[in-house]
């Protein structure tokens, strides 16, 4: 199987997340959401490393993954913060930051 | 590896800053008397750095050169020239003065916020890592370096404007504060528009380097060198281009027509002291860097440029004298004096001749002398009175006749009296301007009737007349303190005027050498007589219509 | 020594200004004795000139170089020819009589001892300003007496009035200096030197117009220090200082310093023809033009102000004559500075029994109650209107001669003023003897109520004024006899003899008409009846001359009142329009940081659109650039 098949795949899981992020209002979803386009690009960069023969791709995607656990760490402190402060995992509810 | 004269004279008071600074809350007057010392010892390193510089010797001295960031080619490099050295030496002359003048200017603050931020300390702190800043500026030779320290003595600038400003408001004391912040936040979005300018032309002067050179820098002996042998080459446009970006900045700092409106705001808020910083020793730096850089890396932009500099700088000199005639506020006035005679400064130095840079090099360190004279009689005239109209006044010569003298002899000091030292720097400007620009020096030279005008004008009103008001009755003269701090501003008023040949020995050879970076000639005389230097082998001539008017 | 001549005096106004109180009780002796110093080194040095021939009696000793700049060298060096010599006896030796005068004038005055630190430094300025061996030099001592002059007219601070005739004093001189300046700048890009040697010797090489230039130049110098048309306006009102101020400065020596420039700066005159027209022509509008505003004044100052102004206007007359009137212009010079001043310490004696009252309508029949002030102003009264055989005689009989010398239409027309001004002259002075010392008492009880009791003043002030008498009746003969003067100032100044087409017995005769026919109508109007206390309306004439013939309100509709208005709708531009555009800027940048703030609505959804947008934009002008 052509590794080309790979990047359709990850095309298809980044457009799944990014729907996910805009349309759905619980921020757990939106963080699931954002989880799946995090590796949606991870994905990529593996078939590209693949495709060129190249580790360095390989390299970058364990960064994201630790990046993204680091991620997942802070995010969902924050997300339990905020649904024991407003009993709400709403992400509109937060929108207190604005001029 | 010698010893770093000019490193360490800067540092010492950046490292009195910080030990001001942590001087505990309770011990006010230490921390006064400390800055006082660190800035009279900084005074003597500045009289060493005068006493090593040998006119004679290279262009750029007591250098020092380190490689700091040296993927952008930035360098630490210091070194000064007759011109820098001079002005090193007034920065750290008039330290002290400022210092003592505003001995008690944080002890309002200090009582009426009654709080743990220490103003007192924070007030001589800095005052000093200004001075420190401005020390480096005057002996950098590396661009980066430079604007660096142009751009950061904006921070103390700020809060000293901002946070120390003068009580004696007409309006009350919320206007005043309100007042006050207006006039710092001008006085740093002003810079900071210049300073960002002046960045971009930073940049692209790099780029140009790097693209001429192969590799970048920012060292201003090796781009002069550059440009002398001709490996470095700057396209017209670019040239023009990165000129402005300097000459924007420094014409704000200077300031020139119609960037000046910052200047009146910032001198007439803070305190005198503080104003006599702003005036006589932050503003040099933009006069200083028009003649170290505008004119050295870019002369053929500076040529160009030179018909509208030096219409701007006649509008300066009699826009801001006639405006300063036309000024209620006391302070405010010596501003608009001030920015009449940035106007002669920047006259000069594009003149290109040496009698005229020669005479703006004079005029930067006498300006700074007398105006922080004026100044600061003015301030301790006001901080008696509390108010700093003109109005408000009348009569203090019968009173307070010392207060009324040294302030006369500062005015007049100010409108260039022969005798005092800006005489010397003025008439060498306006004949520097009057042999290649005639027309630009006789207008300029309206400008010392206009100036006799608004000095004349202040003093009549303020100290002369009956005595009408009862707080000008009570009024002391000057305590001791003041009059330390005046007196011996008078005296070198006065022995400059007199006997200037120690400075333009060390700013002639300077000047040379920024004339022949623009590949300037002083114009002859028309009819030149014969070697004048020695006046008395000329005395034998006879009138005409007595046996001839030949001449041996 | 010629160094010690300016330091002496200049010493003496150091320590009595910044000596403190402590100097109060001795002060003003201090002052007088080195005035006298100064003297008696000046007359040392006269007697060892005199001990040389002509030709080598010129002295030069350079002190230090002042300001050397490339290519501008400015040395603080003196030069003491025959020229500065006369300025420096003239200067020390009334100087010295008029300190010592002040010591009784100003007995009462609480600032006696600042007054006395003035005058030392007006000394040694005015010795700096004739002693200077260059131009620049000289502008300091030139400016310097004008610093002395301003500080002296104002030494009362306390009177409006004198603040303000202090501060136009020293403006309208202001703009005389920077007619110097520029003279400066003109003979430095001329001759690349401005020291009077290379310069006055190489005058042959430049063109006229240059030479021209600087003359009318020097001349708008001369006018500023001389109160000539068209900036007299400031000598009237520079009567408000202390009397012994106006005789020593505004009367003897300071405001003769623009004939001291023209004389010294001969050979550029001589150069140019044309700025020595117009130096005769100011000379001669000036003449009579003080001449008519000193008929018509009753302030006893005032009118000897007039006067002055129109004798100093001969002198700058015959000083534009050229070589034929240089010698004659500086001997009237002389002359007037012994009769003036004696006039001016009279006069001061006079207000000094009169409780400072001024007005001549109030005087009146003064010659019993105060006879040597009676003997000594008639002395000097006598030599100012060319009482034949007294100094003016003399003085002024050379200067309508030498106009007359002038030939041509030219010669005539100058010859005639001289002689208008010479009866004027007669008249306006036979006018302010009569109504001071002859007819009724008009004695008026001063604004406190005193009534005045005139009294002869102490001998500390007769005797000076004995002394200037003496001056004023023999110099001229002096001078005269064997042309002494004339032959002492040769070498400096040249001379030529003129072509009067009239003799000079003619000049004489119709100089002593002239005088009789002033002297005869002053009488006939003045002394025949009693004078109103009360001025009359008197013509147009006399209402304009009381004006100073409108040159004050001609000054401030157009330079006051045009200044005040330009100044302020200067300051109104300032904050409205160079700081409004600034404030304007910043406003702009305000309102649109407003507009742009709605973007930042709070919602993390609709900032995610706007990322996921703007991410799209920029993969599709990616790709787009790639196919194109």
């Amino acid at each position: 199987m052509s590794p080309i098949n790979y990047v359709y795949l990850a095309a298809l899981l980044f457009t799944i997340g990014a729907a996910g992020v805009l349309i759905r209002r619980n921020a757990i979803v939106v963080f699931m959401c954002i989880e799946l386009m995090l590796n949606a690009a991870n994905l990529t960069l593996v078939a590209f490393s693949r495709m060129h023969g190249n580790l360095d791709g390989q390299i970058m995607a364990f960064f994201v993954m630790v990046v993204a656990a680091a991620e997942v760490v802070v995010g969902l402190a924050i997300i339990v913060m905020l649904y024991r402060a407003r009993h709400s995992a709403s992400v509109d509810d937060a929108s207190l930051m604005k001029l | 590896m010698s010893f770093p004269l000019l490193t360490v004279t800067a540092a010492l008071p950046a490292v009195g800053a910080v030990a001001t600074a942590a001087v505990p809350a309770a011990r006010r007057t230490a921390a006064k008397w400390l800055a006082l010392a660190v800035s009279l010892a900084t005074l003597v390193l500045s009289g060493v750095v005068l006493a090593r510089f040998d006119p004679g010797g290279a262009r750029y001295q007591l250098t020092e050169s380190h490689a700091w960031i040296s993927d952008f080619g930035v360098r630490y490099e210091l070194g000064v020239d007759g011109i820098g050295a001079a002005l090193m030496a007034l920065t750290a002359l008039l330290v002290p003065f400022v210092i003592g003048a505003g001995w008690h200017d944080a002890d309002q603050v200090e009582e009426r916020e009654n709080s743990r931020w220490r103003p007192t300390q924070g007030f001589f702190a800095l005052i000093l890592a200004v001075e420190a800043m401005v020390l480096v500026s005057f002996a950098a030779t590396d661009v980066f370096l430079f604007y660096i320290f142009f751009e950061a003595m904006l921070i103390p600038m700020y809060f000293l404007i901002g946070g120390f400003g003068d009580r004696a408001h007409a309006a009350g004391e919320e206007e005043g504060a309100k007042q006050r912040s207006y006039a710092a936040v001008k006085f740093l979005l002003y810079n900071l528009a210049g300073g960002l300018v002046m960045l971009a032309a930073v940049i692209g002067l790099f780029v140009v380097s790097a693209d001429s050179l192969g590799e970048g820098t920012f060292s201003l002996p090796e781009l002069l060198k550059a440009r002398a042998s001709g490996d470095l080459t700057i396209s017209t446009t670019t040239e023009r281009l990165l000129f402005l970006g300097f000459f924007a900045a420094f014409a704000i700092k200077a300031p020139l027509w119609p960037l000046h409106t910052w200047l009146p705001n910032a001198m007439g808020e803070a305190t005198a002291p503080v104003a006599v910083l702003i005036t006589a020793v932050v503003d040099k730096v933009g006069t200083f860097a028009m003649l170290r850089f505008c004119l050295g890396l870019f002369p053929n932009a500076s040529e160009w440029a030179t018909p509208v500099v030096l219409g701007l700088a006649l509008v300066s000199v009699l826009y801001g004298a006639l405006l300063a005639v036309g000024q209620r506020d006391m302070k405010r006035l010596i501003a608009y004096a001030s920015i009449s005679h940035f106007g002669f400064i920047i006259l000069g130095v594009f003149a290109m001749t040496s009698q005229g840079q020669g005479g703006a090099t004079l005029y930067m360190v006498f300006h700074g002398i007398s105006t922080a004279a004026l100044m600061l009689v003015a301030g301790f005239l006001i901080s008696r009175r509390g108010s700093r109209l003109i109005a408000d006044y009348g009569g203090v010569q019968k009173v307070a006749p010392v207060l009324a003298g040294t302030f006369l002899v500062g005015g007049l000091a100010t409108l260039s009296l022969p005798g005092l030292a800006p005489f010397v720097s003025e008439f060498l400007v306006l004949v520097g301007t009057f042999s290649r620009y005639p027309v630009a020096g006789i207008v300029a030279t309206a400008g010392i009737v206009l100036a006799a005008l608004y000095v004349l004008v202040l003093y009549q009103r303020t100290m002369t007349g009956p005595v009408r008001k009862p707080e000008i009755e009570k009024m002391p003269d000057l305590k001791v303190r003041e009059l330390a701090v005046v007196a011996p501003l008078v005296a070198l008023l006065l022995f400059l005027g007199v006997f200037p040949k120690p400075l333009t020995e060390i700013v002639n050879p300077a000047v040379e050498h920024t004339l022949s970076d623009v590949q300037k000639k002083d114009p002859e005389p028309q009819h030149p007589v014969a070697d004048h230097t020695d006046p008395s082998a000329w005395f034998d001539y006879k009138p005409a219509g007595h046996g001839g008017g030949d001449h041996e | 020594m010629i160094g010690l001549l300016v330091g002496v005096p200049l010493l003496g106004a150091a320590v009595l200004l910044c000596g403190g109180r402590r100097l109060d009780r001795g002060g003003h002796w201090l002052g007088t004795l080195l005035s006298a110093a100064s003297f008696a080194i000046g007359a040392a040095l006269f007697l060892s000139m005199l001990g040389k021939d002509a030709e080598d009696r010129a002295m030069h000793s350079k002190l230090f170089s002042w300001v050397p700049v490339e290519g501008f060298q400015a040395d603080v060096a003196f030069q003491l020819d025959q020229l500065s010599m006369t300025f420096v006896l003239l200067i020390t030796g009334v100087g010295t009589l008029i300190h010592i005068y002040s010591v009784g004038y100003m007995e009462h005055d609480p600032g006696r001892r600042r007054f006395f630190g003035y005058l030392n430094l007006f000394l040694a300025a005015m010795l700096l300003l004739v002693l200077a061996d260059n131009f620049l030099l000289l502008y300091v001592g030139w400016e310097g007496v004008g610093l002395a002059s301003y500080l002296l007219i104002g030494f009362w601070q306390h009177k409006p009035s004198a603040a303000t005739a202090a501060k136009k004093a020293f403006l309208v001189n202001r703009v005389g200096d920077a007619g110097l300046a520029v003279a400066i700048f003109l003979m430095f890009t001329t001759f690349g030197s401005f020291a009077f040697a290379p310069v006055l010797s190489s005058t042959g090489e430049a063109g006229e117009g240059t030479l021209t230039a600087i003359g009318l130049m020097l001349l708008l110098a001369a006018c500023g220090k001389s109160a000539q048309v068209p900036l007299q306006s400031w000598l009237g009102d520079a009567m408000e200082g202390p009397t012994p101020v106006s005789a020593l400065i505004h009367a003897a020596t300071m405001v003769t310093a623009g004939v001291y420039l023209i004389t010294r700066s001969g050979a550029i005159f001589n150069g140019a023809p044309d700025a020595q027209l117009v130096v005769v022509v100011v000379g001669g509008v000036t003449l009579l033009f003080g001449a008519i505003v000193g008929c018509a004044k009753d302030d006893i100052k005032k009118a000897l102000a007039g006067s002055t102004m129109s004798q100093i206007g001969y002198m700058i007359l015959a000083a534009g004559l050229g070589p034929i009137g240089y010698a004659f212009a500086i001997m009237h010079l002389v002359t007037h500075g012994f009769f003036k001043a004696g006039l001016f310490l009279g006069a001061g004696s006079v207000m000094h029994g009169m409780n400072d009252e001024v007005d001549m309508r109030r005087y009146g029949g003064l010659r019993t109650h105060m006879p040597v002030t009676f003997v000594t102003f008639g002395l000097g009264y006598l030599a100012i209107i060319g009482f034949p055989g007294l100094s003016g005689f003399f003085s002024k009989d050379q200067i309508i001669e030498a106009a007359f010398g002038k030939g041509g239409t030219e010669g005539w027309i100058l010859g005639a003023v001289t002689l208008l001004g010479a009866a004027l002259t007669a008249y306006y002075m036979t006018r302010v003897m009569l109504m001071t010392f002859f007819g009724e008492k008009r004695w008026q009880p001063d604004a406190e109520g005193r009534e005045p009791h005139p009294h002869e003043s102490p001998k500390i002030m007769t005797i000076p004024m004995i002394v200037l008498a003496f001056g004023s009746v023999f110099a001229g003969g002096l001078f005269k006899a064997g042309d002494t003067f004339v032959d002492w100032l040769e070498p400096v100044t040249a001379f030529e003899h003129g072509h009067s087409p009239v003799s000079a017995t003619a000049v004489t005769a119709s100089t002593i008409v002239s005088l009789v026919l002033g002297v005869g109508v002053a009488w006939f109007q003045y002394g025949r009846k009693p004078v109103p206390a009360v001025a009359p309306r008197g013509s147009l004439l006399t209402r304009a001359a009381r004006r100073d013939l409108l040159q004050d309100d001609f000054n401030h509709v157009v330079l006051v009142s045009g200044g005040t208005h330009l100044t302020r709708s200067l300051v109104y531009v300032d904050n409205k329009v160079v700081d409004g555009a600034v404030n304007g800027t910043a406003a702009g940048f305000g309102g649109l940081s407003g507009r742009l703030r709605r973007l930042q609505n709070g919602f993390a959804r609709s900032y995610a659109v706007s990322m996921f947008g703007g991410a799209a934009v920029l993969i599709a002008a990616t790709l787009l650039m790639r196919a194109v």
